[in-house]
């Protein structure tokens, strides 16, 4: 193995370079309790250094779900409330009406928002709320230790699925992203992912245009990520980023399935 | 001298290798060495980066900052900084 | 100078809200208490209130937490069933410390029960309901003008303590027509500031976040020791009740909301019959007038509780009695209101020394 380079800029570093990515400001100095490898953070990342060059950290109110990102209002360096399971778009829709002028987001992963927050999910995309939803798709419960998610794929293996999941005991992984494009009061609607650097910025493009078009009344704005449980599906970092593309993006595809006229 | 170079907040990585493998320069590596965590952290290992960020943005841990050469600026040449008196031309060499 | 006019129970209520400023009303349609809803789409919303029907009970107590952690004066109303599904969100609510109102006009139950009054939601109400050691203010309402009236006291009182208010009025409560007077009310007398609420990060301050979760035990007993003080100052300056011909009273009926303008009656009628008894009427259900009752138990021949309910509140009557005299229990449910007769029947039979459960009886 070579040997490491040493962490300290040189003068001539200091002199020559400049400083081109850092964490965002809008990001705590808390480190983040996710597993190694986890998109959840890299999301939350993203959506703070949109937040971030907007200019928009006194406008923004985001609401936090139940779930392994319980406790994004730890690292959001911004006003977050914790919604209870399933309810954070109830909650963000609230927060909206009272607070019109201010960006509200919630960010719910898949057993929050398309299981036990289905009905919340639906209505408030029907109503064409003015929020941005940030849907993390894993297809796994993670904070409760691996469980089948509504979103689990036919076969997977999960801890309440130990032979794979099959139709005929739970049915088929519930297609929640295309139900929401169906509603008329969604504006826009799109399948993102996290898994390489393009990816990354396919999503910041997409939280940009997110609050831009709540920034326009456009309606309600529903973006999924495509995410990864290295823990939950029982792999590293690097084979799980690699069955995502394998198995998750076949069923799963990214890209836009919605987008304003 | 590289025309980039990062660095990372070794007491926060946890060493899940996604740098590693979206870097093109296939510049970093886990170190040998382990931080308070207990994880083996990411760090430089050649001096081939091109600060193209690619590292920094899948890092789940927000651990890497990255620094690439300045820009060459396109303007001003010469800056007139002071007109009451003497007047100063600072010259942009690396214009040249 | 009041307002006067003659309204359902359920509209006084209603615009009692929208006199108090309230900002938000979050509810699903249940009877008997749709009024309240329907009110408020119309003239709430002509006097700039958002008022938004949810698509479930369990999404308005969230809306209502939603509405109240970004510092506005918010509510939701639902009758039984309803409000047994908002009890998760009520206890976050609780533990979060979101000030906000919480009306239920009690139908009979269980189950989905019936559409007509009663009172069996006391254990609900003052109880928990939801999950975890918290409470609520609870009002219990026993006419249309109080109806009113207990919206700003509701009001006032969650924003004072950062807590929920119950106001548990019944289905006869909310549907009945009575003369109502609103007197004046100013909120941005009445409204603090909200310095913890979440309305957008200022540079010069820290993050706001609105939370129930502390995964630490010693933290989330800290929170509990805090709530737990909250409570024991709330009961200590927050207990309302009436005392009614207590002077000389040998027995005293207890009863609130319905049942105590049932029983009012009924102690002007045994009064008349020489039965010398008076009235309790517990007007906050929690904190409850237990030190009242304690300190005239001592002198009574008996104390008669009445309630549309099996016997719940008896419980906390007998806890504060502690022995020092007699009490009963007379109760109608599933919907029945007890007609005065029936209650100094009841009276009758104890003071004659005839048995004393009246409700088996029946």
């Amino acid at each position: 193995m070579s040997p490491e380079i040493t962490q300290d800029l040189t003068a001539e570093e200091q002199e020559q370079l400049e400083c081109v990515y850092a964490k965002p400001e809008t990001l705590t100095e808390t480190r983040f309790h996710y597993c190694p490898g986890c998109g959840h953070s890299v999301v939350h990342r993203v959506l703070m250094e949109v937040v971030e060059e907007l200019d928009i950290q006194d406008k923004t109110i985001g609401i936090a779900p139940v779930g392994c990102s319980v406790f994004a209002y730890h690292y959001m360096n911004i006003d977050m409330q914790g919604a209870a399971h399933g309810r954070a778009s109830a909650v963000a829709t609230a927060v909206k009406r009272l607070l019109p002028d201010r960006y509200v987001f919630a960010y719910q992963g898949d057993g929050d928002l398309a299981a036990i927050g289905t009905a919340e999910t639906i209505h408030t995309c029907n109503r064409g709320e003015n929020i941005m939803i940030v849907f993390i798709n894993n297809a796994i419960y993670g904070m409760t230790g691996g469980q089948m998610a509504p979103t689990t794929l036919l076969g997977m293996k999960t801890s309440t699925s130990p032979t794979g999941r099959t139709v005929e005991t739970a049915g088929f992984p519930i297609m929640i992203t295309n139900m929401i494009a169906m509603l008329p009061g969604v504006a826009y609607v799109t399948r993102q992912s996290v898994e390489t650097p393009n990816a990354v910025r396919q999503l910041k493009k997409a939280f940009t245009k997110g609050f831009q078009y709540q920034k326009e009344h456009k309606g309600t704005c529903f973006i999924e990520v495509v995410s990864n449980c290295p823990s939950g599906w029982k792999m590293t970092p690097l084979q799980a980023n690699k069955w995502l593309v394998e198995n998750m993006f076949p069923v799963y595809p990214p890209g836009d399935i919605k987008v304003p006229a | 001298m590289a025309k980039g170079k990062v660095t990372f907040d070794i007491e926060t990585c946890k060493g899940c290798e996604l740098c590693i493998e979206a870097c093109p320069q296939l510049s970093l590596a886990l170190s040998s060495k382990i931080n308070a965590q207990g994880y083996h952290y990411a760090v430089l290992i050649k001096d081939n980066c091109t600060g193209c960020v690619n590292c920094a943005l899948v890092c789940p841990d927000a651990v890497i900052t990255v620094y690439r050469q300045k820009k060459k600026s396109k303007t001003p040449v010469a800056r007139i900084t002071n007109v009451t008196q003497n007047i100063t031309v600072t010259i942009d060499d690396e214009r040249k | 100078m009041g307002d006067t006019r003659l309204m359902k129970g359920n509209e006084a209520l209603a615009e009692a809200a929208i006199r108090a400023g309230c900002q938000g009303y979050f509810g699903y349609p249940i009877t008997p208490q749709s009024e309240i809803l329907e009110y408020l789409a119309d003239e709430g919303r002509k006097r700039g209130m958002i008022v938004l029907q949810a698509e479930s009970e369990v999404a308005s107590i969230n809306m209502v937490y939603g509405g109240a952690g970004a510092g506005a004066r918010v509510m939701t109303s639902s009758s039984s069933p309803g409000i047994s599904l908002m009890q998760e969100g009520i206890s976050y609510i609780a533990c979060a410390e979101l000030p906000c109102l919480i009306v239920n006009v009690n139908r009979g139950g269980p189950g989905l029960g019936t559409i007509q009054p009663s009172q069996g939601d006391y254990f609900q109400s003052v109880k928990g309901g939801g999950h975890g050691d918290y409470r609520l203010i609870v009002l219990a309402p026993s006419s249309v003008q109080e109806m009113a009236d207990f919206v700003y006291d509701a009001f006032d009182l969650a924003d004072k303590y950062r807590t929920p208010v119950l106001i548990l009025a019944d289905g006869a409560l909310g549907q009945m027509m009575e003369k109502v007077e609103f007197r004046e009310y100013i909120p941005a007398d009445h409204v603090p500031p909200k310095p913890w609420a979440t309305t957008g990060k200022l540079k010069e301050r820290a993050r706001n976040f609105v939370t129930s979760l502390h995964m630490q035990p010693e933290q989330m007993e800290e929170v509990n020791k805090h709530l737990q003080a909250k409570y024991r100052t709330i009961a200590e300056h927050e207990v309302r009740y009436e005392l009614v011909a207590a002077d000389d009273a040998e027995y005293m009926i207890v009863a609130y909301g319905l049942a105590a303008r049932v029983s009012h009656r009924a102690v002007q009628l045994a009064r008349a019959e020489g039965i010398r008894v008076g009235l309790l009427r517990p007007i906050t259900l929690w904190p409850y007038p237990s030190a009242v009752l304690q300190s005239i138990a001592s002198r009574l021949q008996g104390v008669l509780v009445v309630e549309m309910n099996a016997g719940q509140m008896v419980e906390d009557v007998r806890l504060a009695v502690e022995g020092r005299a007699p009490v009963h229990f007379y109760g109608r449910m599933g919907g029945v209101i007890p007609g005065p007769d029936e209650v100094v029947r009841a009276l009758r039979a104890i003071v004659h020394n005839e048995v004393a459960q009246a409700a088996e009886a029946h």
